[in-house]
């Protein structure tokens, strides 16, 4: 069996919307259809069978077990065009890329399309523990006495509702906790952490200018634009703000500003093999090379070494391993800014000799990357963040900037809950 | 945007209300839909003198224009016969009504003759049916023979009158042929002016040179069959409707509009089978951006429709930098760099068609306007210039200028102003998106090859301006 590469044709996402913004009343499905008609009219693909859709969300009610195949039916391709969902947190829209991109190399399907989708405005909220036995109970029991006293259970307490929360289940810690010592235990200042958080928005600002979103969007419920982009945002300003995670540790930088927002969104890439794209007079904006996934013991590990989101190092290592790469074989680096001090820990590891030796097994660190080169149309503290978005956000994003260069490798570096990291390899 | 008043007035009961009150009844426009054919029942054809356009009977019975064998009658006009009728016996007739009133007075060549129309028209406007079609066909006044030409701009007068005696949606307009122009040139704009689709075109003149390629329509319900177009501000009101008009008529359709309409955008391309392409139209990168998305994808280009246009209404004394220089940037400046661009580009195919949308305003003027109507007689100046320059490349270019449309921006205006401006008009209506669609289609056709450098109203012969 030959394998070929798949392509990246392009992409399409809504602006993401702060939490309980202009999307609080678009469900994850809403979204999702939205940007799949989207897509579908910037390619004229009204009515096409693609091989697959595969899509997720990270909070999803559980009446949307069938999200991506509901939002297919819902939107303008072909009712025969077969979907499933994906989860895999923050790295859900990247993994989906990286499996239909797969199915394109083997052959199994050419086309399809990549995506995520993520509102917290409009998140499930469970009930208690102590309510749902209850009801449980309550339906199993064989007559009205048996359901009586099943339900004369329920104390007060019990009807207090269970909202989603991003703290790891087996630390109790938030994620913006769990950076927080990251931060701390690499020496990540302040002020590094601030200009990263205002150049992204300056960068992401000056790509809406120069129109370079023009084909990656298409607007959504009043949004043009990200609505927690701030163009005239300065390291000066985001200086004022005060720390909010980590603030029981001894130097707290964490602020709002250089922490992603809680987001709705939502994003789609069309992915196919080079065939399917010159048949349907589509471009080619660059190929997928190859991806690599990993995770750390964050639970029991070194709190420096082991931070919950130090995954991508791992996976980042290993991928150059594989294709014989080094940092100067890219043009450009994709990595997701779930805070600005994830980003930074994350070069400081790769220059750090003992980690790199420790941790990824190398003698040599993998060493710095040109920072000119890093996040060049901004990246999520400036376009937010909707989880399970963010993957298919930067793919579009990077296959485009590769575009316009002309040639060249673009690296994708997502981290995620649980201690998990998602990266891959464009290549124009 | 319903007429409650154009509904009112067609029940019973408000016919007999208006009738007795006096009110103004506008009738009920006949509109095309796919399959219609042009006419509905039978067309009469009359003409001055023995000699008229060689061909026109042929054409109006073998196209199947209604001209049909039996139930029609080609009119010699003779003085002399009874009630000027002609020799078909009007028992074989007596309770026909006629979908269409063709008169061919193109061999008119004095005063005296053009009689020989009173007498046509006085037998025949009786019977017209309801949204019934009245076209006159004359030949270009030449600037040559005094006599000649005063017959011939006459038709002029004559058809701008009948147009407001017409009632219940019947329409008159007026065909001049240029110079050596023959019935084949005349096919596309008969079947315009004829069927549904020329609605809320109205005492209007179309000026129809010889046709400049002879490749016909196939299947008039697919008259624009592998062609491709791209319609700017495409996201709503008229855009919209004429993405959806030339994707019913065969076109494949770039549906163009700024970023910020890309919702609205991507549902008008997901309903016509097109694609959406987010583009300012005035920004520097936009012709690169429209050639590259037409030839990449679609290998070339057929119809170019500047729909895209904004208003910013002021005063002129207290008219803006700001907001005179965006209205014409968008709505003149930037159709003549992407006309520019699109001719030396070497993507718009033979056969091409450019189309701009003026505006009355850009005719009679509009207070407040004085940016808008600079814009919109500008298009009208660029229209006229280009078209040798077009024509020379195998194409046309021309105009259409609506006038009041029922749109989001016209539901905007308060009740009592919409309703008045909505009945200054001969049609006593608004007309809809798809009148000014309609027109822009058939400018396009291959058949109207003939039709260049003009500017074509669909105001339902607007009071002002007229």
């Amino acid at each position: 069996m030959s394998i070929r590469r798949a392509a990246v044709v392009g992409g399409n996402r809504i602006p993401f919307a702060r939490a309980n913004g202009p999307y609080a009343r678009a469900s994850n499905q809403d979204m999702l259809t939205a940007t799949l008609d989207g897509l579908v009219a910037r390619f004229g693909l009204q009515g096409e069978r693609l091989g697959e859709v595969a899509a997720g969300a990270v909070l999803k009610h559980s009446q949307d077990f069938n999200l991506t195949r509901e939002s297919v039916l819902g939107s303008a391709l072909s009712p025969f065009t077969p979907a499933y969902d994906v989860q895999q947190a923050c790295g859900t829209g990247l993994e989906t890329t990286i499996l239909v991109a797969n199915k394109i190399a083997l052959g199994q399907i050419d086309s399809g399309v990549a995506g995520g989708v993520d509102t917290v405005s409009d998140a499930p909220i469970a009930v208690s523990e102590g309510l749902r036995t209850a009801l449980l109970n309550a339906n199993r029991a064989k007559d009205v006495t048996g359901r009586l006293r099943a339900l004369a259970k329920i104390r007060p307490a019990h009807l207090l509702p269970n909202p989603p929360s991003n703290s790891e289940p087996r630390t109790g810690l938030s994620m913006g906790e769990h950076q927080a010592i990251t931060t701390a235990e690499w020496q990540i200042s302040r002020t590094a952490q601030d200009e990263l958080a205002a150049a992204s928005h300056q960068k992401l600002a000056a790509a809406y200018d120069r129109g370079f979103m023009d084909d990656l969007l298409t607007p959504f419920l009043t949004l043009t634009r990200d609505q927690n982009l701030r163009p005239d945002s300065t390291a000066e300003a985001l200086a004022a703000l005060s720390p909010v995670f980590g603030t029981r540790l001894p130097n707290p930088t964490m602020t709002a500003g250089n922490s992603t927002p809680l987001t709705d969104g939502a994003s789609t890439v069309l992915l196919s093999s080079d065939e399917w794209a010159a048949e349907h007079n589509l471009p080619v904006l660059a190929h997928f090379v190859d991806a690599e996934t990993a995770a750390v013991d964050y639970v029991h590990g070194d709190r420096k070494y082991d931070g919950l989101l130090l995954a991508p190092t791992h996976a980042v290592a290993r991928l150059l391993e594989r294709n014989k790469l080094t940092f100067d074989d890219f043009d450009f680096f994709e990595i997701h800014e779930a805070f600005a001090s994830t980003v930074l820990a994350t070069l400081a590891a790769w220059e750090d000799a003992d980690f790199c030796r420790d941790r990824l097994g190398r003698s040599a660190p993998l060493g710095a990357i040109d920072r000119s080169k890093l996040n060049v149309n901004g990246s999520s503290l400036a376009a937010g963040h909707p989880f399970a978005a963010t993957g298919g956000r930067i793919v579009a994003s990077l296959a485009k900037q590769l575009h316009e260069k002309g040639s060249g490798r673009g690296l994708i570096s997502i981290c995620a809950a649980g201690g998990q990291g998602v990266v891959a390899i464009l290549q124009a | 945007m319903s007429d409650r008043y154009l509904t009112l007035i067609n029940s019973p009961f408000g016919r007999t209300v208006a009738t007795r009150v006096g009110l103004p009844r506008p009738g009920v426009l006949r509109r095309y839909q796919l399959g219609d054919p042009v006419l509905e029942g039978p067309l009469r054809l009359g003409r001055v003198g023995a000699d008229g356009i060689k061909g026109l009977p042929e054409l109006l019975t073998g196209v199947g224009l209604g001209l049909v064998e039996g139930d029609s009658e080609v009119v010699s006009q003779d003085r002399d016969a009874s009630c000027g009728v002609g020799s078909v016996s009007t028992r074989e007739t007596g309770r026909q009504r006629w979908s269409g009133l063709v008169f061919d007075a193109s061999a008119a060549s004095r005063p005296g003759e053009l009689a020989e129309l009173r007498d046509f028209f006085a037998g025949a406007l009786r019977r017209l049916a309801p949204a019934g079609r009245v076209v006159v066909i004359g030949r270009q006044p030449q600037g040559q023979d005094p006599v000649l030409d005063a017959t011939r701009n006459a038709l002029d007068g004559i058809i701008r009158s009948l147009a407001k005696e017409l009632r219940a949606g019947a329409t008159a307009n007026l065909v001049l042929l240029t110079g050596d122009a023959d019935a084949a040139a005349l096919e596309g704009p008969l079947r315009f002016l004829l069927s549904g689709r020329s609605a809320y075109v109205d005492g209007q003149v179309l000026v129809v040179g010889a046709l400049a390629d002879e490749s016909g329509v196939a299947d008039w319900n697919q008259p624009l069959a592998g062609r491709v177009a791209v319609v700017t501000g495409a996201a709503r009101g008229i855009g919209a409707a004429i993405a959806a008009a030339l994707a019913r008529d065969g076109a494949r359709v770039i549906a163009a509009d700024l970023p910020a309409a890309g919702e609205a955008l991507s549902k008008v391309a997901n309903q016509v089978g097109g694609t959406a392409l987010q583009l300012d139209i005035a920004a520097p990168q936009a012709a690169g951006r429209l050639i590259q998305h037409a030839e990449t994808r679609y290998g070339g280009l057929d119809l170019v429709i500047h729909n895209a246009g904004i208003t910013r209404d002021k005063l002129l004394a207290n008219m803006s930098v700001k907001h005179w220089d965006s209205v014409l940037a968008v709505n003149l400046e930037a159709q003549l760099l992407l006309n520019r661009a699109l001719l030396d580009s070497g993507l718009l195919r033979a056969g091409h068609r450019l189309v701009s949308l003026a505006s009355t305003s850009g005719i009679a003027g509009n207070r407040g306007q004085t940016n808008y109507a600079a814009s919109k007689a500008g298009v009208i100046g660029m229209v006229r210039s280009w078209s040798s320059e077009v024509a020379a490349q195998g194409g046309t270019i021309n105009a259409v200028a609506p006038g009041f449309i029922d749109t989001d921006m016209t539901h905007a205006m308060p009740f009592a102003t919409r309703e008045v401006a909505r009945r200054l008009n001969s049609l006593q209506q608004a007309g809809l998106p798809v009148d000014v669609a309609e027109a822009v289609g058939f400018l396009c056709w291959p058949a109207s090859s003939g039709v260049n450098g003009q500017v074509l109203r669909v105001c339902g012969q607007n009071l002002v301006g007229a």
